[in-house]
């Protein structure tokens, strides 16, 4: 790894929250483009970690458990939590966004050829009706008994990874979710490429599976109105590449 | 497998999936097996136990209402934890307004101290490395990390020149990693 060495010193500061001032502007725009100077940033923070493992002292005292108990029971909390990665909420979100996606496009497209409270009306109704079918979607993958099932021939014995992309031309919008993939190495990560009908290969999301395996994109920015020919996957710099540098390791299973 | 893993048979991954369903239980035990690491650090930038109490609650209510913030590909747990323990301690200390969000700690620590014997292990190559260090050296590292204390204000406190306080607390860093390389 090469650390270029006059931020040598300012990054040991940096990671333990001790550099200040013109050093620490000039060093901050210094790791927005270098992943070297990232990656020594970060195994700086595990020393530092390491120093503040290395502690030692007395057990919390008892009434610090009862207060934690207690604020615990004061704010009980029966849905899963939105903000972690959460397959199903996930494919909840997913699926509401769609269904989002859905509901405002056709809301769009009839509000422009109608003018008449009779078409209007219809157009409420069909919102009314779409906007329950996706909070009936959401209200089973929210609920507090929902299991994952995943359905598979009886000859297959162990999990693949697999991935599941819907993609609308006309709304320029893409929801990928992906399971069972493998970790990738540090510093690099999978990146989704639409393959267009003619041209070179569209960047399409950068993504690392968590612990789970279990990753998604959700509408990255695309170019206007492109034709699919297929989607695929290759590991890339964590950053991302703007064309492909290593061979596919997965692809939609049509192309 | 840590030893409280093996008393209750879930690992750091289950809990806290666990907890992103809303047990309580799960939470409870989570703040059974980590609760003395961040109660520890808290203390020792502290030196309060009133205030590394509320240190604690602070933290394990964040994690009890923000499951998500913490993420496995980013460290395990137990760092992760001492670092935004010490994090939020010297905040408290300087009394200022949190410098960062929890949810930023990213740290990179090999190995990944999901163990106890690892974390025990290490603590004390750290300890015994922290005692070899040439007194200034030590204070440095000690007066940024433990005290919050940026470069310029321990040359000012210490009248060592500001290069020579950069340079100390880089080289005790790297002293920390060997010596853990070395296990």
């Amino acid at each position: 790894m090469t650390v270029h060495e006059q931020f040598g010193d300012d990054l040991a500061l940096y990671a333990l929250g001790a550099l200040s001032g013109e050093e620490k502007i000039s060093l901050e725009k210094h790791l927005q483009d270098c992943p070297s100077c990232r990656r020594e940033l970060e195994q700086l923070r595990g020393d530092a970690a390491l120093l503040a493992l290395s502690t030692s002292g007395p057990r919390p005292p008892a009434r610090a458990k009862s207060r934690f108990m207690d604020a615990l029971a004061r704010e009980p909390r029966t849905e899963p939590s939105r903000s972690g990665f959460n397959w199903w909420a996930i494919m909840g979100w997913a699926t509401a966004a769609v269904m989002l996606v859905f509901v405002v496009g056709v809301a769009r497209h009839n509000r422009r050829l109608s003018s008449t409270v009779a078409e209007l009306s219809g157009i409420v109704e069909r919102e009314r009706l779409a906007g329950d079918q996706a909070r009936r979607i959401g209200d089973v993958l929210h609920a507090a008994d929902a299991m994952p099932y995943e359905i598979l021939p009886v000859s297959v014995k162990t999990k693949l990874p697999a991935g599941k992309l819907i993609y609308s031309r006309e709304r320029s919008g893409l929801v990928f979710v992906a399971s069972n993939l493998q970790p990738v190495p540090a510093q690099k990560a999978y990146e989704l490429w639409l393959i267009p009908n003619k041209g070179a290969p569209i960047p399409a999301g950068v993504f690392r599976p968590d612990s789970r395996g279990m990753a998604m994109v959700m509408n990255p920015a695309l170019p206007a109105g492109v034709e699919a020919k297929a989607f695929a996957i290759t590991i890339e710099p964590e950053q991302g590449s703007s064309a492909p540098t290593s061979e596919i390791i997965m692809k939609d299973a049509g192309s | 497998m840590s030893t409280a893993s093996k008393q209750s048979g879930r690992d750091d991954g289950a809990l806290i999936a666990a907890i992103r369903a809303g047990s309580q239980n799960a939470m409870a035990e989570l703040y059974d097996r980590y609760s003395s690491i961040v109660y520890a650090v808290a203390m020792r930038v502290l030196g309060d136990t009133a205030a590394a109490e509320d240190v604690l609650q602070d933290i394990f209510m964040h994690l009890w209402r923000n499951p998500g913030t913490f993420d496995a590909s980013r460290g395990s747990l137990p760092p992760w934890l001492a670092v935004v323990a010490r994090n939020r301690a010297v905040d408290a200390l300087r009394k200022r307004r949190p410098q960062s969000d929890i949810e930023d700690v990213t740290l990179s620590v090999e190995p990944d101290m999901a163990a106890e014997a690892d974390r025990s292990r290490v603590a004390e190559k750290i300890r015994s490395a922290l005692k070899d260090m040439p007194v200034g050296q030590r204070s440095a590292l000690e007066m940024a990390y433990f005290e919050g204390y940026s470069h310029a204000e321990i040359a000012k406190k210490t009248g060592e020149p500001l290069g020579t306080i950069k340079t100390r607390i880089r080289a005790a860093l790297m002293l920390l990693r060997k010596a853990v390389e070395a296990t």
